[in-house]
């Protein structure tokens, strides 16, 4: 069974990190990274070429990953595969014992490195979620064909952008993935939490039941807190965290000390994180640490947070 | 409309290659609209060719060059004027069916076919429809996201807007929130609430053909 959800629907408070497969094929660092995280997290997602830049396919380090005791979670995108190729994923990495997957719809190639590649977008992450509860129900694969040995069976989750204009469209494609089967979603990046409740407000609303694990994302410095919110859709820092972390910098600086404003960025997302779940709004977190996975159990002790 | 656009005249010339005799085919409809395959750009061509020393033996315009019949009939002036090569100036469709009526002559295209698009002003066209074959614009609004959002997404947008625009064109507004607000105005916001049924691709194999005329 999932050991992600065991956790969730025994009520522990989940926690994920995020890995990304190596643009190459040496996969040394993700496994040091592993390591670190080995029993410090519920599971670890790995990536499929987020926005849309080549590296090695995601379920080859999901494999690598399992082989080395960490739990993986296969984000699966509807970008590059055509729904053959999703199922056939599918069932590979449950073959390697993966059970535990993330629908996304994907960046487009446009936005990545390899633009000129074809976008595919056969299923989005409705889609795909829709076509997996379908073959675990009826033990067939895309085409209705009865899969040999009957269906696997994964714990399925999505994401959703909590600070999102029009409000409405995201919360009615949240309910939608629930629907098609996700049981678990997680966030964008939060920095505020009056979003994150306010986006928790209108979920509860529209009585939508889930597992919600807020996404953290240790920030590293000003500049790139800046480049987060001109950049990233979904993403505001709040500007008093980036004259804080302004002022590591210059703090730094003037003392000669190296690496302020990251101490600063894991000193905060731990807070964040804490007040999370002392307040109770989410059933965990997910913590997006982009390169920095070796911080990510520094920043759950500072937070009081253990699996 | 079919939208068309000029392909390079470079191109245009190396396809004719070393062809002394070249007949011109314009089209009266899209390719027209689209200034691409009238008589201004047959003109316009007719001067390049001769330019570079090559005889325009023969010019019509077809109504319709998607229509076979009529095409027919036109095609017997240019095929009565034997030119070494045909430069057929309308869409991909219509260079096909000219081509079937050209008495094995080469025929080559003048144009690039792009799109069904809408001619929103004067010399401006927006791509509206990518002949998805499983209409979708009863539930969104009349604005189609299948050619509108630049992922075809059917069920709502993606996390990729910023500030209400495509993260793959930021010029082009999100088509899902475009849907929100068209469907927020005509009170039919319920349309978004259900997963659209997936038809999948399996009816939609090309070559493909429609008849009236039962099988």
């Amino acid at each position: 069974m999932s050991i992600l959800k065991e956790a969730l629907e025994s009520g522990k408070f989940g926690v994920t990190a995020e890995m990304a497969p190596p643009k190459g094929y040496d996969f040394a660092e993700q496994m040091e990274a592993a390591e670190v995280l080995k029993g410090k997290v519920h599971a670890v997602n790995v990536t499929d070429m987020q926005s849309a830049c080549l590296k090695a396919t995601g379920l080859g380090l999901c494999i690598k990953l399992k082989q080395a005791g960490v739990e993986p979670i296969l984000q699966m995108t509807g970008r590059d595969r055509n729904r053959m190729a999703l199922m056939g994923d599918a069932l590979a990495a449950a073959g390697f014992g993966i059970d535990t997957m993330l629908a996304l719809t994907g960046d487009h190639p446009v936005v990545g490195d390899c633009r000129d590649s074809k976008p595919v977008y056969d299923l989005d992450s409705v889609g795909i979620l829709k076509m997996l509860t379908k073959m675990e129900e009826t033990g067939c694969d895309c085409g209705g064909n009865e899969i040999a040995g009957g269906a696997p069976k994964f714990y399925k989750g999505a994401s959703v952008t909590p600070l999102y204009d029009p409000m409405f469209l995201q919360v009615n494609k949240l309910r939608q993935k629930v629907e098609a089967g996700a049981m678990y979603i997680q966030t964008q990046g939060i920095f505020d939490l009056d979003v994150l409740k306010r986006f928790l407000e209108e979920v509860d609303k529209a009585g939508i039941k889930t597992h919600i694990m807020a996404g953290i994302i240790p920030l590293k410095g000003a500049g790139g807190a800046k480049y987060m919110n001109e950049n990233v859709p979904g993403i505001a820092v709040p500007q008093e965290m980036i004259d804080k972390l302004a002022a590591a910098a210059a703090e730094g600086k003037e003392k000669g000390i190296k690496g302020l404003p990251a101490k600063l960025g894991m000193e905060m997302a731990a807070e964040m994180i804490a007040k999370i779940k002392d307040e109770k709004l989410c059933d965990g977190v997910h913590v997006m640490a982009i390169g920095a996975e070796k911080n990510v159990p520094t920043i759950l002790d500072l937070a009081g947070v253990s699996v | 409309m079919i939208i068309t656009q000029k392909k390079p005249i470079e191109e245009v010339m190396a396809m004719v290659g070393d062809a002394k005799t070249v007949a011109i085919v314009g089209c009266n409809s899209c390719a027209t609209a689209c200034q691409t395959g009238g008589q201004p750009q047959i003109d316009e061509l007719t001067k390049v060719l001769e330019a570079a020393g090559k005889k325009v033996v023969a010019t019509t315009i077809c109504d319709y060059c998607c229509m076979n019949l009529g095409v027919k009939s036109k095609m017997k002036a240019i095929n009565a004027a034997n030119p070494d090569v045909v430069v057929c100036m309308s869409c991909g469709d219509g260079v096909q069916c000219v081509a079937k009526n050209a008495n094995n002559k080469p025929v080559y295209p003048s144009n690039n076919t792009m799109y069904l698009g809408e001619a929103v002003r004067f010399g401006v066209w927006e791509e509206s429809c990518r002949f998805c074959g499983q209409c979708v614009l009863g539930s969104t609004g009349a604005i189609c996201p299948i050619t509108q959002c630049a992922k075809s997404l059917v069920n709502g947008p993606c996390g990729g807007q910023k500030n209400g625009k495509c993260e793959v064109n930021p010029e082009n507004p999100c088509a899902w929130i475009k849907i929100y607000e068209r469907l927020n105005a005509t009170g039919e916001l319920d349309k978004l609430s259900k997963t659209r049924e997936d038809k999948g691709y399996g009816d939609f194999a090309y070559p493909r053909t429609i008849s009236l005329r039962g099988k």
